[in-house]
């Protein structure tokens, strides 16, 4: 083994001498994920059909008009089936393209399988890694070229991950293809990627940066509009790093991360921006939905229905995007809409309407049936005025006439449907049974050889095969429950596993439906809107410019930030006393706001208490008095609020500030009821005489026309001062009260 | 054989990936390719150019499916295909004459030394007389050919002309290899060919209109700059490939004064134009053209402002067929990412809110279908013809066995 890599090393050595290394890539053949069941039990992923080619043969086709020499498959669950597939494939007999494969039975993770591949000792150069299901037509050329670039000049960048702009919705927080909002701090001049977190979700709408990264970089663009392609370039130093590091099992939550946080070795990740060509891994059934659109919207181009590099099947475009193979069967009646894919050999009966799906090979369609959004997998039965909406048929399925498939329903392969049966939405069915343990930390698709389900040999070979089983399946437990899927049906409904449900709308076929939306949209007003009114969490890209020179301008804009803030507070406040919120929503609020403008607690107070004293000013009063009532009867009203916002002596002191201000500047009116608002918020127990106090000293030093409202409440203060050291010196807690009302009595007199 | 297969995959594997540049890249390697394969077919027995004709077929018929759009392709493979069928019959011609010449001698010897010189002569003659594209000389011949070819398929004289098969074989592969390296001179040379006629139809002070990008075109116009015309040149840039600004650097690298206007603002300008020039993909059997996007307007344009609308194109791109919905099936559907960013408008795109039905769509057709009556002049490498002719035209180039390359052979 020693020798061997002694060997690899050497090689790698002469690289530089050689005038050109063939390209290689490792192309993963497992998810090492569960989101396909209960469909990965029979058939691995790479091997599902989208829009009628076997995802592998996507990622192929562009690996090898990419310019990649030799690719090696890694196969674990299911590995013969791959194996087989890939052998009776053009793959196998292409010049200038060698397609070898690995087969492990006990990886269970990115991780093992990139450790089996170092042991292989076969990667010599810079390699692409990429999984099975991916659909790109970039041109890796400058992708190369850059990483190559960057490893001539520093040894350590490892990596050069893939990206491309995609922005997240707001509402759902997961990107068109369902999966999580990602965020990522980039260089933006090095492309040196600093910051990753996809699952930003659990932060409740923080994320936290290191400090070290502001000092270590003059600037840093945080973006979560972006994202991953998991098209990796890599260097060979990758494998070796998973060796060394044997628990990196996940690529991006391990390997990334654990690299980024790691600053002894000093690897570097670099990214590489996509703009107008096309990357996207199928990582659930969204993505799976989104991709199959926009194969047939063309994104993909030459990757397309009717171009397609690879199978031999003509398939014709015609006008709004419908494509139909050469030979095909359609009723003049029946009515297929844009953007629609119909496989060879299938047969579409009168009046039947699709729209927006794709229809495999051989299948039979009756009459009468509805078919939206759906994907009809290879030789599917289903019988007149069936209705299918947002749904994956897996090859072989029966449905019995008058069956509906809710949106988001999942039939396996070989399923049976009833006659006028409705499937629940949501709801996946299957003819093996829902395992029991599930084995959540793992996250692998690797089927369990004792669950009685044999590798099947090849795609070709396997629906006579699979029908032999299936029969003897069914004397197996000819008893199927006619709950489970309608009189005649066949298989089991799976259950919705722990917590699954939340998420099974967001990763289904389906489009997420109205009300789950506004349901969102109401816990995230509820809980993360909280932070921004806008819906913004983080505007989108914004540099966090490390700047000192800057200042001037941080100064100009805290003010107007502050101006704005002010006018904020105040509408929520006018909103909350126009429609009666509860006060505890407006503490919310106002947080929430505090938050996003990046402000104090102290700067609440203040724009609260003005806020307040602003609406009793605008309230109807024909003299000062009245205006007092006002004011009395609003701080009243309010005074739980304006405590709430003032725990401290220093906020209070503020507000009293605020309240001078306001007084001198705008609301003249007031300035005659200084001493007696303030007095008035005394007794509410909303200022404490210490604030009273230590504004008073505050002001000692200040110019005269600054003294106006000190003098104008001397009585009070001195009053306060007296109580103040009465209640410190000689008399206890309950005296309190009782020397208080003396106080106040001789100061009205 | 089996390296010929391997080189009909390469070929059909860079047509996949449109690794062609244009219609003329596509005849040339295809005529070549063709060659390569005519010269190693092994004829062993029987009909040595039905054989030929068959093996030709095949691949071009799995050519044609790889790539149904670039129609250059399939007339090249039916322009070899006549060439078979000529060559054939010419070398009939001469074996029947040989026969009646020989009619009274039994020695194989004496016919043997003597019919070279003779077949020659004779074949030359067959070929002078059947690949001159002359309706008259057609006419006059045609039955006579069909009757040697009857004669010929006659038992009596098949026994005849097997024996000096391996001969025969030998001179039928040679004359077609021959007649295709004619071909693929044409097609090299079509660009001067068609260049030569500029004079005649630019001339001085003129404002000539085109778009996109054209060989054809370019050399068209440098030719009539070299005459010592003088005239300016209008070039549409062709969105979204933007050919037409190639076209007017180059234009403007060779002296030609040239102005490049948007393909929105042709209207406007048209009624200072006295020509429009443009290059096609292919010109279709009812004289109508596949343009590159954008040509139907400016025809349109033309017609309107009665200018003259005249299409450059050598005589590989003379398609057999006629055009069924060319607008569909004969065109070539290319990414949107050429006219917009994906990534800058993936969010419209979200199918996982609203129907799930996508709202925005972008569609992005390669070519135009411009249909005869808008075209006024082809000039082409052999002359200046009217729309109307094109069907005469292909008489010529054509033998109407070969028209549907796609038959399902017969078992």
């Amino acid at each position: 083994m020693g020798a061997q890599r002694k060997v690899g090393t050497r090689v790698s050595e002469d690289q530089e001498d050689l005038a050109r290394v063939p390209l290689q890539a490792i192309l993963l053949a497992d998810s090492f994920a569960t989101k396909f069941r209960p469909i990965t039990l029979e058939r691995p992923k790479v091997l599902l059909p989208l829009v009628n080619g076997p995802m592998i043969d996507y990622t192929l086709a562009w690996l090898e008009s990419a310019g990649v020499e030799e690719v090696f498959v890694f196969c674990c669950a299911h590995s013969k089936q791959v194996i087989d597939y890939l052998e009776n494939s053009q793959w196998t007999s292409q010049p200038n393209f060698s397609v070898s494969t690995i087969e492990s039975h006990n990886s269970v993770s990115a991780g093992d399988a990139l450790r089996l591949i170092y042991e292989r000792n076969v990667i010599h150069g810079d390699f692409v890694l990429i999984t099975g299901d991916t659909v790109s037509n970039m041109s890796l050329t400058e992708a190369l070229q850059e990483h190559k670039e960057r490893r001539k000049k520093d040894n350590n960048a490892v990596m050069t991950m893939v990206i491309t702009q995609s922005k997240p919705s707001p509402i759902t927080h997961q990107s068109r293809l369902g999966t999580d909002e990602l965020f990522m701090a980039i260089d933006p001049y090095t492309k040196q990627l600093l910051y990753y977190e996809d699952k930003a979700d659990h932060l409740k709408g923080t994320i936290s940066l290191d400090k070290i990264l502001l000092v270590d970089n003059p600037s840093i663009s945080l973006q979560n509009d972006r994202q991953d392609c998991y098209i990796d370039i890599c260097s060979p130093e990758v494998l070796s790093l998973f060796t060394d590091n044997f628990d990196y099992q996940h690529l991006r939550r391990h390997f990334v991360k654990g690299l980024l946080v790691d600053d002894i070795m000093g690897y570097k990740i670099f990214t590489h921006e996509i703009n107008s060509s096309y990357a996207a891994r199928i990582d659930n059934f969204r993505s799976y939905d989104t991709i199959s659109k926009d194969i047939i919207q063309r994104w993909t181009y030459p990757l397309v229905p009717d171009v397609k590099c690879f199978g031999n099947c003509t398939t014709k475009l015609d006008r709004q995007g419908m494509y139909r193979a050469l030979e095909i069967g359609q009723s003049r009646s029946a009515q297929i809409g844009p953007f629609t894919v119909i496989g060879n050999g299938t047969n579409i009966g009168n009046d039947t309407k699709i729209s927006n799906s794709v229809i495999g090979e051989g299948c039979t369609i009756g009459s009468n049936v509805s078919i939206e959004g759906s994907y009809v997998w290879n030789n599917v039965t289903v019988e007149d005025g069936c209705k299918l909406r947002h749904a994956i048929v897996c090859d072989g399925v029966i449905m019995k006439s008058g069956a509906i498939l809710n949106p988001g329903v999942v039939l396996s392969f070989n399923v049976v449907i009833g006659q006028h049966f409705v499937v629940p939405a949501y709801s996946k069915v299957s003819l093996l049974q829902q395992p029991i343990k599930q084995d959540s930390d793992e996250e692998l698709e690797y089927a369990d050889q004792s669950s009685g389900v044999a590798d099947i040999p090849s795609i070709t070979s396997t629906s006579d095969q699979l029908n032999g089983e299936l029969i003897s399946k069914l004397s197996e437990r000819r008893s199927w429950a006619a709950s489970e899927v309608g009189t005649g049906g066949v298989g089991y409904i799976w259950s919705v596993c722990e917590g699954g449900h939340e998420e099974e709308w967001r990763h289904s076929v389906a489009p997420i439906p109205a009300d789950k939306l506004a349901e969102v949209m109401q816990t995230t007003d509820d809980e993360l809107e909280l932070s921004a009114q806008d819906g913004n969490v983080l505007p989108p890209s914004g540099e966090l410019k490390h700047d000192f020179d800057s200042e001037d301008d941080d100064n100009e804009d805290s003010r107007d930030e502050s101006v704005y803030f002010e006018k904020e507070v105040e509408a929520t406040f006018l909103r909350a006393v126009n429609e009666s919120v509860k006060e505890d929503h407006i503490i919310l609020e106002v947080n929430s706001l505090r938050l996003s403008s990046n402000m104090t607690s102290t700067d609440c107070a203040g724009a609260l208490f003005y806020s307040v004293m602003k609406l009793a000013l605008e309230t109807a009063h024909s003299s000062t008095s009245e205006l007092l009532m006002n004011a009395a009867s609003l701080i009243t009203t309010w005074q739980k609020l304006l405590k709430y916002y003032l725990p401290s002596v220093d906020e209070e002191i503020e507000v009293i500030l605020k309240f001078e201000e306001m007084c001198s500047e705008f609301a003249k009116e007031f300035s005659p009821l200084f001493a007696q608002i303030l007095h008035l918020l005394y007794d509410k127990d909303i200022l404490q005489e210490e604030a009273i106090l230590a504004w008073a000293a505050e002001k000692e030093g200040a110019d005269e026309s600054d003294k106006v409202f000190v003098k104008q409440s001397e009585q009070f203060i001195h009053v306060s001062i007296y109580v103040h050291f009465l209640f410190h010196n000689i008399f206890s807690d309950s005296m309190q009260s009782c020397m208080w009302s003396f106080a106040s009595s001789m100061l009205t007199s | 054989m089996p390296d010929m297969q391997v080189l009909v995959n390469d070929f059909a594997t860079k047509l996949k990936k449109h690794e062609f540049g244009g219609s003329h890249a596509a005849a040339r390697l295809t005529a070549e390719l063709l060659r390569s394969l005519v010269s190693q077919q092994r004829l062993s027995y029987g009909d040595q150019a039905e054989a030929l004709i068959e093996a030709i077929r095949a691949v071009g018929e799995q050519l044609i499916a790889v790539n149904p759009v670039e129609l250059a392709i399939g007339n090249i493979v039916r322009r070899v295909l006549h060439i078979i069928r000529e060559e054939d019959l010419s070398l009939m011609i001469n074996d029947v004459g040989e026969l009646k010449l020989l009619a009274g001698s039994d020695n194989e010897d004496i016919v043997e030394q003597n019919d070279n010189p003779v077949l020659s002569v004779a074949t030359i003659g067959a070929r002078s007389i059947l690949r001159t594209p002359s309706l008259h000389a057609l006419l006059e011949y045609s039955p006579d050919s069909a009757a040697v070819h009857h004669t010929s398929s006659g038992g009596d004289c098949r026994g005849k002309y097997n024996s000096d098969k391996s001969a025969r074989s030998r001179k039928l592969k040679h004359e077609v290899i021959e007649a295709i390296n004619e071909v693929l001179q044409d097609i090299d040379s079509c660009h001067e060919q068609i260049a030569e006629q500029a004079v005649e139809h630019i001339h001085h002070k003129e404002i000539i209109l085109t778009l996109g990008r054209s060989k054809t075109v370019l050399e068209f116009l440098c030719a009539a700059k070299e005459k010592k015309r003088s005239f300016q040149v209008l070039v549409a840039e062709g969105a979204p490939r933007y050919q037409g600004h190639v076209l007017a650097k180059e234009l403007a690298a060779r002296g030609l004064q040239t102005t490049l206007i948007t393909d929105s603002a042709v209207f406007a300008m048209i009624s200072r134009v006295n020509m429009v020039i443009v290059g096609v993909r292919a010109v279709m059997a009812n004289g109508g053209v596949i343009a590159p996007v954008g040509l139907n307007m400016v025809a349109l344009a033309a017609r309107k402002h009665a200018v003259p609308f005249v299409v450059v194109a050598g005589t590989h791109k003379l398609c057999p067929l006629y055009p069924h919905k060319p607008e569909i099936l004969l065109n070539d559907m290319r990414s949107p990412s050429e006219l917009l960013d994906f990534g800058e408008f993936s969010d419209c795109m979200d199918f996982g809110i609203g129907t799930g039905d996508p709202l925005l769509h972008v569609t992005n057709p390669a070519f135009d279908y411009v249909p005869p009556e808008l075209v006024n002049l082809f000039i082409t490498d052999i002359g200046g013809y009217n729309p109307s002719y094109m069907y005469r035209l292909i008489a010529d180039y054509y033998s109407a066995d070969d028209l549907v390359v796609q038959r399902k052979p017969t078992p």
